[in-house]
């Protein structure tokens, strides 16, 4: 067991867990903050999806111990309100059915438009290309993160 | 035009309002983490708090607000959305002042608890739209007694009731506690469809708010002061546990115990990352408890089972024999499906806190109440002992209609007297069995000089499949001479219903054979369909297991939409296929410009009766087209002595996003009551795209997945859309 101290949506949080327990674990387990799923943990599905320092990243697989001061940021914390660009445009289009994986999705999608504001349709395809989701909603999607684009 | 309907309210049903509260009706757990209440909107639990229950389905509270119950679990299907939508509908709810809660098992309010078979609408129409008549007809008796008005002169819309004599006006919330005094009519007016405002309009998802903000309301979500972690190994198919050494997963930091019960090892701790690492360092010896199964065994088992298993006779109409010997030609083919496991996002996970004769049980289930039986018979106490609350889950597709996983977590509360969660990993849930089985079908078909299909014979065998055919199914009842037929092989692999059983499979088969008789016929396989169509309408063959004018409505409507035949560069597949109340045609468009072939579209049409909510209803029809696709394309499940060897998604391959092509969806309006849409659209896609490989490369594929066909590897198939 060891002490970590994590930046996590802009508070600082102190937790005591083995080295190598993922951030996705210290996340759900430790902090409470369970919008950060848990689908496949090997990185293949994207539903464990936040961000360390602005880059989408696979929690499932990120040992706390890699962490550092990174800032995490995970759904809880992208915005006060719900209110992110992504976030409005997921609700605009109505993307869910179940709903599980769309917190990774999420967070895929806005670190992506982050680092590419006006990105082409392929771009977009290309990126969200890392995220399952088991629904088929992957049109919605696609649309989604083309709306967040245009009105971001 | 309106019709008049019993509402068959009993006593039972409406809840008369003196000494009752409804607040524990919506919330009966707690989240560690909750919404910060934002005033100006009322939660849920403020207005039922103050709020009268009307009946099993809604309370109204003195400020107007109304929350409608929806029992049945939603998993995707969007059930939580268009249950109330309904209800609201009849109401003349304000549709901004409905609230939306889950409810729990409660069998004494409310009938079939469950999400399977697409049967939530087809069964509740009725029952919802009462639920709502009814309160708005007591409503209006109070408004009626209120202002000393006859109750036939007030008008009801969005929520409010008005007199237009007196220009009296006032929201249902007003007249909630005169309601509370009255008791519900006999009989009340159901508003003619054409009148609907809710209904057939697209309503975004209750929970969407919920959803993109993280919040905590999955059964993997679920926590508890003092609850414990679990995870459990479990047997390979076809074993036994002879002895288990758990002293390295003992030794793991934050295991705080192991337990065994029959087969299965449960490791116990404070949290999950622990119990990952510990369960692979039990050290478990098994035995043979029964055939331990491979997939070459299966494969064997299919030939055998085909040439000389026992079939049941499920279909028999005319002489098939004489039929074949008369044949001018006669088509055979073979198709095959494998195992698969229904992988939804959300791993199964449940808990349970047994405490003496009593448990409370909360997660995700598609069978709440099959959750209570088997848990009550497990500990031997009466099944009212047994509380559920139903989370939201994340995806089902049949898996969660077993209680498995639901009766482990009380077997391991049990062990260890305390609250539990027991989580499945993603390897868990892929071993674990429960799957859609594997299935070989062969069919004959005897075509007469004309090209005119005599006669038809399916025989399928399944691995734990039960009846591998759907018999009533066209072309039943279209060809003179037909034997269906299905073997049985009792596999010590599990299976169980995956969205829309056997015929998520069967279909694909049926529907490429179809086009091979087309073919063998020199006909275009939508005038063969429609040939043997016509024939059904106008001198079916023994009894009819759907419905022919809505099929035929589907098909042509189907050849309209996606141009069939009309471009000479796009070669099309063509799939039809009945289930679950519903009707569905779809086209499969591969372009072959440039010389590589490119599946670019599917055009679907549904006619599922009076589509509820169109958002929905275009979300089941793509979803379930993506998931037909996916899992025709590129999913397979082989096993090797009773272990399965796929075992996460690196090579378990679900469909991703840049794989799917666009998707066109139409629906008929044919005036029926609305039939649901959770499986319909999924069995024709396979065949559709199948058929529409062929008809560009000539290549038929017979098996899936069709990536790891010979006949598909050297294809280059590209998928692109638009």
């Amino acid at each position: 067991m060891a002490n970590f101290t994590l930046k996590v949506n802009g508070t600082t949080h102190q937790v005591e867990v083995e080295d190598d327990t993922p951030l996705l674990w210290v996340l759900r387990d430790h902090l409470n903050l369970v919008g950060t799923k848990f689908s496949c943990g090997i990185a293949q599905c994207g539903a464990c999806t936040v961000h360390v320092n602005g880059n989408a990243t696979f929690s499932c697989v990120t040992p706390v111990s890699s962490i550092g001061n990174s800032e995490v940021t995970t759904i809880e914390g992208l915005s006060q309100e719900g209110d992110h660009p992504v976030q409005k445009a997921w609700d605009e289009v109505d993307v869910a059915q179940c709903g599980y994986c769309q917190s990774g999705q999420i967070m895929t999608a806005a670190a992506f438009l982050e680092q590419n504001p006006s990105p082409t349709l392929e771009e977009i395809d290309n990126a969200m290309n890392r995220n399952i989701c088991r629904c088929g909603t992957y049109h919605k999607i696609r649309e989604a993160v083309a709306l967040a684009a245009k009105t971001k | 035009m309106t019709m008049k309907t019993q509402t068959g309210t009993s006593r039972r049903d409406f809840l008369k309002i003196a000494g009752t509260t409804a607040g524990g009706l919506v919330i009966g757990f707690n989240w560690f983490s909750c919404d910060s209440p934002k005033m100006e909107v009322l939660s849920i639990e403020q207005v039922l708090a103050q709020a009268k229950p009307f009946n099993s389905f809604l309370s109204i509270s003195p400020t107007g607000d109304v929350v409608i119950f929806s029992p049945n679990p939603e998993l995707g299907q969007n059930i939580k959305t268009s249950f109330p939508m309904v209800v609201a509908e009849e109401l003349e709810a304000d549709w901004a002042k409905v609230r939306v809660a889950q409810a729990n098992l409660d069998p004494e309010k409310f009938e079939r608890q469950l999400t399977g078979g697409s049967g939530a609408m087809p069964h509740s129409w009725e029952r919802l739209r009462k639920a709502g008549a009814t309160a708005k007809a007591v409503l209006t008796q109070a408004a009626a007694q209120t202002w000393k008005v006859p109750a036939s002169e007030l008008t009801v819309s969005k929520g409010m009731i008005s007199h237009e004599g007196s220009g009296k006006k006032g929201h249902f919330g007003e007249f909630v506690a005169v309601a509370s005094t009255l008791t519900a009519p006999e009989e009340v007016t159901l508003k003619d469809k054409k009148d609907f405002t809710i209904i057939g309009t697209p309503v975004k998802n209750v929970d969407a708010k919920d959803i993109y903000t993280g919040k905590p309301m999955y059964g993997l979500d679920f926590q508890r002061e003092g609850m414990q972690y679990a995870m459990v190994q479990r047997a390979p198919f076809g074993m036994k546990l002879v002895s288990v050494d758990d002293s390295a997963a003992r030794a793991v930091a934050g295991v705080t115990n192991v337990v065994t019960f029959g087969s299965s090892v449960a490791v116990v701790g404070t949290t999950t990352w622990p119990l990952l690492k510990a369960k692979k360092l039990l050290k478990i010896n098994y035995e043979p408890d029964g055939a331990v199964e491979s997939t070459a065994d299966h494969d064997r088992l299919f030939t055998e089972l085909l040439a000389s298993g026992n079939a049941e006779v499920k279909r028999k109409d005319g002489n098939v024999a004489a039929a074949f010997k008369a044949a001018a030609k006669v088509v055979t083919a073979e198709y095959q499906c494998p195992f698969l496991a229904h992988s939804p996002m959300e791993p199964e996970n449940f808990f349970a806190h047994v405490q003496g004769d009593k448990v409370e049980l909360v997660g995700p289930t598609q069978t709440p109440d099959r959750a209570r039986q088997e848990t009550a018979a497990l500990l031997g106490i009466p099944p009212e002992n047994v509380s559920v609350a139903i989370t939201r889950l994340g995806g089902g597709f049949g898996r969660r209609l077993r209680a498995d996983y639901v009766v482990e977590a009380v077997e391991v509360s049990k062990a260890i007297n305390a609250p539990v969660k027991v989580t499945w990993s993603r390897e868990d849930e892929l071993t674990g069995g429960a799957y859609r089985p594997a299935v070989r079908y062969r069919f004959e078909a005897a075509l007469d000089a004309n090209g005119i299909m005599t006669g038809y014979k399916l025989k399928g065998v399944g691995m734990n499949a039960g009846n591998t055919t759907r018999e009533g199914n066209f072309p039943s009842g279209a060809v003179d001479h037909l034997l269906i037929e299905s073997v049985e092989h009792a596999s010590t692999i599990t299976t169980n219903a995956w969205r829309a059983p056997i015929t998520n499979f069967l279909a694909y088969a049926e529907q490429s054979f179809l086009d091979e008789v087309a073919l063998a016929a020199g006909k275009d396989p939508v005038d063969f369909r429609m040939e043997l169509l016509n024939r059904a309408k106008t001198n079916p063959v023994g009894e009819l297991g759907y419905d022919v004018d809505r099929m035929i409505g589907v098909v042509k409507m189907a050849k309209e939409k996606s141009n069939w035949g009309k471009n000479p560069s796009v070669k099309q597949g063509f799939s039809v296929y009945f289930s679950h109340k519903s009707y569905v045609a779809q086209v499969a468009d591969i372009d072959m410009q440039g010389g590589v072939p490119t599946l670019k579209k599917i055009t679907a049409v549904t006619d599922c009766g009076l589509v509820v909510n169109p958002t929905g209803a275009n979300h089941q029809v793509r979803g379930g087209i993506v998931d037909g696709m996916g899992h025709a394309m590129y999913t397979n499940l082989t096993f090797e002595a009773g272990v399965p060897k796929q075992r996460n998604f690196d090579t378990y391959r679900l469909i991703r996003l840049k794989e799917v092509p666009e998707i066109d969806t139409h629906f008929v309006d044919s005036g029926f009551d609305p039939t649901g849409l959770g499986e319909p659209a999924l069995p024709p896609t396979g065949g559709a795209i199948a058929n529409a490989i062929f008809a560009a490369t000539g290549r038929r594929l017979r098996s899936q997945p069709f990536i790891e066909q010979k006949e598909f590897s050297d294809l280059q198939l590209q998928i692109k859309r638009g």
